[in-house]
């Protein structure tokens, strides 16, 4: 296993009391895999990912839990240790592309500064690693001279790509990195991190539609209210998807190709400094019985990990 | 019930004085370059697209909120420009847009329920107590019950509450005709569907005329009766729904199909080059000719003609075949 991510709790202790934004997931990840996370916004996704790169700042905790890096205890590091696998052997593309680039900063100058963070290279060949970088997410290697407002948002989330595999990782976190933009980058973005892929190094992609999720991944994991609440393979997890929450977001969303029912999911997912007794997800629930009261075990059927009742 | 024609909307492009003085030319941003569609009453057109290719400022044409360069606007066989400006305001009422951003498009400082009285009272059509009234109703009808929404500011709101907000201030008006700029593409997911439907409800009551502005393929197929695909500025495929998702015939139409994701294996994909032209420097004869994969010689040369039919396409060699 490159990643495996055992039992991790992460909390924000905010005014209104403790929000459990990731309560208890595991996941692993192996080289060359391409692992989705999907879930409604606030479903703790992001935090998912803040964790493993040790990015949780007051007022936020890591609880518990064990994160093993390629052998390495990540929560047992230093402050040092982890700056360094951060961007060395894990890079993070976040989900907001114009909040994370210096707007005062040319791309060039941005991309050949995280090189020499972490590498013994010249200015000059740091800034020539910038430019290849910037070809291989498809962008010409004369942006580098480009400031962040003179680009469109999805070269500017190119850039944030070039970025984020300019020190040549094991393992892609990408955030939502094609929310905001239209399907024809998109796909340009997918393939880059389809081909990386490719290469050997593991992508997490996080994201919140369904078929894209479908489309690339070899596994997905569904989150919902901090719970991982199914994960299993890509292809079968979407023919044949078992929680009920899984059912209910696979039935919200139109294909482009099918001609079936959408059915909106009622209701909202719920607040996590209070949230309902039992499965979280139980309010919404067509499956809902009194069992439900009680947290449902996560259990494994068909080599798939769902938390549901239904099942245990 | 609606008619465009020729639409057109040149933006000048900013540059300093010293650029000015010494290219001497004036470049503008071609973003509508040419549109033509007819809309019938209670039908739904949906316009597609990548980023950048004209779809919002079209859209605000029609509403009003932009002044287009060149090109007439029919709205009930009358032309908008050519009517005194008593009469233009009183068009603007039943002719309504809902924005892509719902964070954006509501003023922070207002109430939700006084978003709903301002529309009201603006047009003169209710006094203040009347509409406070119409709007209570109207928050319910949109899933936000008057009376814990009303006095809500925005900021208490989700990005889906926002955008029911949006709608029930456009809908108060019971507009004839509604442009809806992505109106669901900065919601979560499975909000969508929910907010799709009450849109859909509106469309039905008011037996509406609605402009869908969309770039995801899979909300055209279920919400848009037709599907316009505009490329820079212009129109390149439009027709019904079915036949142009099935039988794409323009090389554009069937690569953004290509790209849309699917719960369905690709059988087959169209490529496309690149990333888009530069709108102020439009490529000769067929514009979409740089990125398509099939270009010969004549398309380089000829723009081809956008020809009218039910199911209408600009391109000399058209694609056989379907999807
Ligand atoms: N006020 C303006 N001044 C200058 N250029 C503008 C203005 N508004 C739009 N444009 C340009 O016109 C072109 C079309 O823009 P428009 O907003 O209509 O695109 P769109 O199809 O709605 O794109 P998106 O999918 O990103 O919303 C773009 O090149 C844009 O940069
Ligand atoms: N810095 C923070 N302070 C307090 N609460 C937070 C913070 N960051 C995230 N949260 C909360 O944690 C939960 C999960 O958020 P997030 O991981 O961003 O979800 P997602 O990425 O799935 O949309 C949400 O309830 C969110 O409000
Ligand atoms: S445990 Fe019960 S409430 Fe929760 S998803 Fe399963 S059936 Fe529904
Ligand atoms: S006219 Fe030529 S370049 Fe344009 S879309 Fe058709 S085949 Fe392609
Ligand atoms: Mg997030
Ligand atoms: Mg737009």
């Amino acid at each position: 296993m490159l990643l495996d991510i055992e039992n991790l709790t992460t909390i924000f202790r905010t005014r209104r009391g403790v929000v459990r934004a990731v309560d208890n997931v595991s996941i692993s990840i192996k080289k060359g895999e391409f692992v989705s996370i999907v879930g409604e916004s606030g479903c703790g996704k992001s935090t998912l990912a803040h964790s493993v790169m040790k990015l949780i700042d007051h007022p936020g905790e890591i609880l518990g839990g064990k994160i093993t890096f390629d052998g390495l205890d990540l929560l047992s590091l230093s402050d040092e240790e982890m700056r360094k696998i951060r961007g060395d052997k894990i890079g993070m593309v976040f989900q907001n592309p114009m909040t994370s680039l210096d707007p005062l900063e040319k791309v060039g100058d941005q991309i050949s500064e995280t090189i020499m963070e972490h590498m013994n290279v010249t200015k000059k060949e740091a800034w020539q690693m910038a430019r290849e970088m910037l070809e291989k997410v498809g962008l010409q290697p004369e942006r580098v001279d480009s400031y962040p407002h003179q680009l469109s948002g999805g070269q500017r989330q190119r850039v944030m790509i070039a970025m984020a595999i300019s020190l040549n990782p094991k393992l892609l976190i990408a955030d939502e990195p094609t929310t905001a933009l239209d399907v024809i980058v998109q796909e340009k973005i997918m393939d880059f991190l389809e081909d990386m892929k490719r290469e050997g190094r593991a992508v997490i992609l996080i994201t919140h539609d369904f078929a894209l999720a479908a489309e690339r991944s070899d596994r997905i994991a569904v989150m919902y209210a901090g719970w991982l609440v199914e994960m299993g393979d890509a292809e079968a997890l979407t023919n044949d998807p078992l929680h009920p929450y899984t059912k209910g977001l696979i039935q919200s969303v139109p294909d482009v190709w099918m001609d079936k029912e959408i059915k909106p999911l009622p209701g909202f997912p719920p607040d996590l400094i209070n949230p309902p007794e039992g499965c979280r997800f139980r309010p919404r629930c067509p499956n809902a019985s009194e069992m439900c009261m009680r947290e449902p075990p996560e259990v494994e059927v068909d080599g798939r990990v769902v938390k549901c009742w239904l099942y245990g | 019930m609606l008619r465009v024609e020729n639409l057109k909307k040149y933006f000048p492009v900013q540059k300093s004085a010293l650029e000015v003085l010494l290219s001497r030319r004036r470049d503008f941003i071609r973003a509508v370059d040419g549109v033509s569609f007819e809309m019938k009453r209670g039908e739904v057109l949906s316009l597609v697209g990548e980023s950048g290719c004209g779809k919002t400022t079209t859209g605000r044409i029609i509403v009003g909120l932009e002044r287009p360069t060149g090109g007439k606007i029919y709205f009930k066989d009358r032309e908008i420009s050519s009517l005194s400006e008593e009469e233009q305001r009183k068009m603007k009422k039943y002719i309504q847009m809902v924005f892509q951003d719902p964070y954006a498009s509501l003023n922070p400082r207002m109430k939700v329920g006084e978003h709903l009285v301002e529309s009201l009272t603006i047009h003169g059509i209710a006094g203040n107590e009347e509409a406070k009234e119409i709007a209570m109703s109207m928050l319910d009808r949109v899933g936000l019950p008057g009376e814990q929404f009303y006095n809500r500011m925005p900021y208490q709101l989700s990005g889906g509450q926002r955008q029911r907000v949006a709608i029930a201030r456009a809908m108060i008006l019971k507009p004839e005709f509604v442009v809806a700029d992505e109106p669901v593409s900065m919601i979560d997911v499975s909000l969508r569907a929910a907010i799709l439907d009450l849109l859909m409800s509106f469309k039905e009551e008011y037996n509406l005329s609605m402009l869908f502005i969309t770039h995801d393929l899979s909300v055209a197929r279920i919400v848009g009766d037709r599907i316009a695909v505009m490329y820079l500025g212009k129109i390149m495929e439009m027709g019904k729904t079915r036949e142009v998702i099935h039988n794409p015939k323009h090389p554009y139409t069937a690569a953004l199909l290509s790209s849309v994701p699917s719960f369905l294996k690709k059988e087959r994909r169209v490529e496309i080059i690149g990333d888009i032209a530069n709108p102020i420097d439009i490529p000769s004869g067929c514009r979409y000719h740089p990125r398509c994969p099939f270009a010969r010689e004549k398309c380089k040369k000829e723009e081809p003609e956008l020809v009218c039919e039910e199911h209408s396409f600009a391109c000399h060699f058209p694609l056989e075949g379907g999807f």
